[in-house]
């Protein structure tokens, strides 16, 4: 394969990529990593490296589609980011010394435990939480637009949120990753904050997460100009289009196209940690 | 019951504006860097499969903006990725700013240690 075709073709499964990862909150980032190592036998350095950069794309390119919507939260989003920065930076740091196997099997268990949750409960939260002393100090309460006008909601366990955010951090910067599944198992599960809330927050927060480790990632050489440059570019035009279907699909299907994405994502990622592919 | 203020929502849109201007200034570059890169090594075979790093041409602020200046499409790629990783940064930076204008200084103080965080990162992994 020529690097002309190699381009076109890496292209289009990012484009796809984008798409899914914008559609669930994902991000791209899940998916670009097994399509490079499985389907074009890209180094999986190379290939979390070009990753990382599309999980910025990804964020990035569909958080400007959202904010106009007003589903995301950005204090919500300020405040968790101390605990994801931080995690990335440890992430990266561990990268260094764990064996990649090990992580992938735990973060493929992760991403199946919240499939589970995500299908099991399917119960809209918010208006019916009390409004707890944390999440007035911080005023992370917040309203989001529905079709019958602008519905408020409060914020519940937070240190439980906080916690999960923190490690939704280490992933990002240990895999090269969104860890947008973690991170909407903080929000959706453990503070109850409603999902389209919790899934365009949580985009939003992406990009500053893979922010923390990308220029670790840059100077380690992990990150090859002529291979991120298809995946950049076609994430990028599949986010943008997975922004736009997200406004209009119900809350009720999107979590059926979430729980199939992680779930597909978990049994990938235990599936070549054991059998020692990453 | 708690909405957002105007305040927060002109925030959120002039937030939405930075991040798509960055992003599109990224493709843009990139897109540029992509033209000259396919032509000249289009033929080339790709090879991904072993691991070999990037060069310090590719792996440096300075070394980047040399190649992109020197026309070589590798560097131009990479200095729209450059631009890429900074709009999250520049997006934190400016709610840092926001966060002051409304007077949230806990918030301001949250996004500075958020901005810090990722300025480490960038400038201490050179």
């Amino acid at each position: 394969m020529n690097v002309l075709e190699f381009s076109a073709l890496v292209g289009l499964g990012s484009l796809l990529a984008g798409f899914l990862g914008a559609l669930t909150g994902l991000g791209g980032g899940v998916v670009i990593v097994p399509m490079l190592a499985l389907l074009f036998h890209v180094d999986i350095r190379y290939a979390i490296g070009a990753s990382l950069v599309s999980v910025i794309a990804t964020s990035s390119g569909a958080a400007a589609a959202y904010v106009r919507e007003g589903y995301s939260n950005i204090r919500i989003g300020m405040f968790l980011e101390t605990a994801t920065t931080v995690g990335a930076i440890a992430g990266a740091a561990i990268a260094l010394r764990v064996s990649g196997n090990a992580i992938a099997i735990a973060f493929g268990l992760v991403l199946l435990y919240s499939a589970f949750l995500s299908v099991r409960d399917r119960i809209e939260h918010g208006e019916h939480m009390p409004s707890t002393k944390l999440a007035a100090k911080f005023r992370l309460n917040g309203s989001y637009p529905t079709a019958s006008g602008m519905q408020s909601y409060n914020v519940g366990g937070i240190p439980a949120g906080y916690g999960l955010m923190f490690g939704a951090g280490v992933l990002s910067g240990l895999l090269g990753i969104g860890s947008g599944a973690v991170k909407v198992l903080a929000m959706d599960q453990a503070m109850k904050i409603p999902f389209k809330v919790s899934t365009t927050t949580s985009n939003f927060m992406i990009g500053v997460t893979a922010a923390a480790s990308a220029g670790l990632y840059l100077a380690r050489g992990y990150i090859a100009p002529g291979l991120a440059m298809p995946v950049m570019l076609g994430v990028l035009a599949g986010s943008m289009i997975g922004a736009r279907v997200l406004v209009k699909v119900g809350v009720k299907v999107l979590r059926y196209v979430f729980a199939t994405v992680i779930v597909v994502l978990g049994i990938e990622m235990i599936f070549n940690g054991v059998t020692g592919r990453l | 019951m708690t909405t957002p203020s105007w305040n927060d929502l002109r925030i959120e849109i002039i937030i939405g504006a930075l991040l798509r201007t960055g992003v599109m200034l990224a493709a843009a570059v990139v897109i540029f860097g992509a033209v000259v890169y396919l032509a000249r090594h289009g033929h080339q075979v790709a090879t991904y499969g072993v691991f070999r790093g990037e060069s310090e041409s590719l792996t440096t602020v300075s070394g980047i903006i040399h190649g992109a200046l020197h026309m070589r499409g590798s560097a131009i790629i990479q200095l729209g990725l450059l631009i890429l990783i900074a709009t999250p940064v520049a997006r934190v930076a400016f709610s840092a700013v926001a966060f002051a204008l409304e007077h949230d200084y806990l918030y301001v103080a949250i996004t500075l240690f958020v901005l810090g965080v990722l300025l480490y990162s960038l400038l201490g992994s050179h």
